[in-house]
């Protein structure tokens, strides 16, 4: 994420918004937006992320709080689901006429 | 893995349309390309607010004020998207600030023309927005992952944008004599311009191949401008308007408009600093943002005290 | 003779106390719609033109009653309404007043809005202060004309209670950011409360089209909003550090058409459009 720089000590922190757009859906990752605390960055994001009424709820956390998965480890972390296809209910062969299940 | 093998695999996924993430690996000349892209389609965003914020206060009715107002404020919002997927490159909005106060970096240029009458609101929403749109739709398929969901979300917004333009073009078009004037007149001074905002021409382009092999251009200047001309002449047609080129006519074989010349040397002019309202906008933004600081730094103080008291408690 | 004469002095109030309430929307709309493009962030630039188009679309819903109420009136009365004379030509034709002949065609003395919202911006703090000021006032006015029993004003302030909320949550929270910023903030907020301090006292003044309509159980009682509001500006100034100047000498006569003369040069930028070329639509 950014790096503050001296001449731009007053630049005020990076936050990431997630919305609810509606109640009983997940909050999602709607973008980021700059502000100087965190009731000014629910606030922001009202104003910046549901102008045309994209949500019910907002959270907010500021950007350096995140932790991501490191890209260049994606093959040992994510490819080894790829075979275990006995996870989905498709995979189990069931006669037709068997219902409610 | 060796460099070599990051590129390969960076190639790969451009060539299976996978998007490029923040944490990947990718080219030194991609992000860098990607920087200068993006910010500067931020820059324009917000320089644009400028030429039409000039007729918030002048709006000729109500509801003319209120789409206006609401139409300037999204452009606000686009810069915003746009700055912040520029940030996740490494970069933050104030190093772009920077370069947009010094002059280091670009801005699209129609935006420094002036706007003289409310005819204005009409042409810009209508032509400008019309090409900014035909130039941002295929970007929300652009290979870099956070500036295609910004621009799927700038194009969402946007698609109120020009109809309110052609809106206003329309009402002046079956209004008074005068109102009518004033319309062609827009249109006289914007359509150069507008046609221009695609760029150079392809064989004059130096960025326009690396871009579109890196699939952060997907079309070329010179077909999106064709694209954009096809349409909107038949739309100037609903106007009753005449497009001011005396050299434009259908072409059966191409299939296409064919039109005059284009005086590049003004476009080059524009970009060189020379337009009507380089100046004015450049100094306007600095101003804005120099009588800011103030602001923006009492706000910092302000919560890095709550923070510091909000710790005192705990603690006690 | 007498009943409808009542009838007529209390038509002609209440269509006089719907234009004080949009005057002040549509005055602080225009005001902080100022700042699009210029504000000190973009966040906030978009923070702050929301609240514009709040203030602008109350003027709007206000203006559209105000127009119907006018279009009641009886002929002589609506001859004696205005004074502008673009309002009288239209009067003249028999043509129906719309929103925009409200905003667009009067002039300084036919417009109703208090002192304070036509004041300049000047810069954040000053527009803070304004805001504040005006917000506080219209947060308790508005949660008491809910209660009008002019169900459009009541439906109308109903709404705008949401918006309202917000913009002095907005306000209060920027009083407080820079009256507990920097040195140079709380210096400059203290000069625009000291400076504007004396727009405050007309928002809570009765004027006699205020206690008409207080009487007749559509407006609200300003001396109740008085407290609710000192208490309110107390309380903001007090946690961001600011002292409430000592009460001097208010200004008043916006409510009465008598204006400062910032209002001339809102209106002459507002109407350009409509008076450079009347009669068209846009």
């Amino acid at each position: 994420m950014s790096q503050q720089t001296a001449e731009h000590k007053s630049e005020w922190p990076l936050w990431e918004v997630f919305i609810r757009s509606k109640a009983g859906l997940d909050h999602k990752h709607a973008g980021s937006l700059h502000a100087a605390d965190a009731q000014m960055a629910i606030e922001n994001a009202r104003d910046v992320y549901t102008r045309r009424m994209e949500g019910v709820s907002i959270w907010v956390v500021e950007s350096k709080y995140i932790h991501t998965s490191d890209p260049d480890e994606s093959a040992s972390m994510y490819e080894p689901a790829n075979d275990k296809i006995y996870r989905h209910p498709t995979f189990y062969n069931l006669p037709d006429e068997l219902k409610h299940m | 893995m060796t460099v070599h093998s990051f590129e390969e695999h960076f190639e790969e996924k451009l060539d299976k349309d996978i998007a490029i993430e923040p944490r990947d690996w990718m080219p030194d000349t991609y992000r860098k390309t990607l920087i200068r892209q993006i910010s500067q389609h931020a820059h324009s965003e917000i320089v644009g607010m400028l030429p039409e914020g000039n007729w918030i206060t002048r709006a000729p009715s109500l509801r003319r004020k209120a789409v206006l107002l609401a139409k300037v404020q999204d452009e606000a919002g686009h810069g915003l998207y746009l700055y912040s997927a520029a940030e996740t490159l490494g970069v933050s909005r104030d190093e772009l600030y920077d370069q947009l106060h010094s002059g280091k970096a670009k801005y699209s240029s129609i935006f420094n023309y002036p706007t003289l009458t409310w005819a204005d609101m009409g042409a810009i929403g209508w032509l400008v927005d019309g090409a900014a749109i035909m130039n941002q739709v295929p970007l929300c398929r652009t290979s870099y992952g956070p500036y295609a969901r910004a621009m799927v979300r700038v194009c969402k917004e946007e698609s109120f944008h020009q109809r309110q333009g052609f809106e206003i073009m329309l009402t002046l078009s079956n209004g008074t004599e005068v109102q009518k004037k004033m319309a062609q007149d827009a249109l006289n001074r914007w359509w150069w311009p507008s046609i221009m905002m695609f760029g150079p021409p392809d064989a004059e382009s130096p960025n326009t191949e690396m871009s579109v092999r890196w699939k952060i251009k997907r079309f070329t200047n010179d077909e999106l401008r064709q694209k954009f001309i096809d349409v909107t002449v038949e739309q100037t047609k609903i106007l009753g308007l005449e497009v001011p080129d005396k050299d434009l006519k259908w072409n059966e074989e191409r299939g296409h408009y064919d039109f005059g010349a284009i005086d590049w040397a003004e476009f080059w002019n524009v970009v060189k600093g020379n337009g009507p309202c380089n100046k004015e906008r450049l100094e306007t933004r600095k101003k804005a943002w120099e009588e800011g600081e103030w602001v923006r730094e009492a706000a910092a103080a302000y919560a890095e005290k709550r923070k510091k008291k909000a710790g005192e408690q705990q603690a006690a | 003779m007498i009943e409808s004469n009542q009838l007529v002095n209390k038509a002609t109030s209440q269509l006089s106390y719907t234009l004080q309430i949009a005057d002040n929307a549509l005055i602080m709309g225009h005001r902080l719609s100022e700042w699009c493009g210029h504000g000190p962030i973009l966040e906030q630039d978009i923070a702050l033109t929301n609240i514009a188009l709040d203030h602008l679309g109350q003027a709007r819903s206000l203006y559209q009653y105000a127009a119907e109420q006018f279009n009641a009136l009886p002929a002589a009365e609506k001859e004696k309404f205005f004074v502008s004379p673009a309002l009288q030509s239209i009067i003249a034709t028999g043509k129906a007043m719309d929103e925009d002949d409200m905003a667009y065609l009067r002039d300084g003395w036919d417009f109703r809005n208090v002192l304070l919202v036509e004041q300049p911006n000047k810069d954040w703090a000053y527009t803070v202060v304004r805001s504040l000021c005006y917000d506080a006032f219209n947060f308790f006015f508005y949660t008491a004309l809910q209660k009008s029993n002019d169900e459009t004003l009541a439906a109308i302030a109903e709404k705008s209670l949401k918006e309202v909320t917000y913009h002095l949550r907005w306000s209060s929270e920027w009083a407080i950011r820079l009256g507990d910023g920097t040195e140079e903030s709380n210096k400059r907020i203290k000069e625009a409360v000291t400076d504007r301090w004396q727009y405050t006292g007309e928002l809570y003044t009765m004027n006699a089209t205020d206690k008409a309509m207080q009487e007749a159980g559509i407006g609200t009682n300003l001396d109740d909003i008085k407290a609710k509001w000192q208490e309110r500006i107390n309380a903001v100034m007090s946690e961001a550090g600011l002292d409430i100047p000592s009460t001097g000498w208010m200004q008043h006569g916006g409510k009465e058409g008598r204006h400062t003369e910032h209002l001339g040069y809102i209106l002459a930028e507002l109407q350009f459009m409509q008076r450079a070329y009347p009669n068209m639509e846009w």
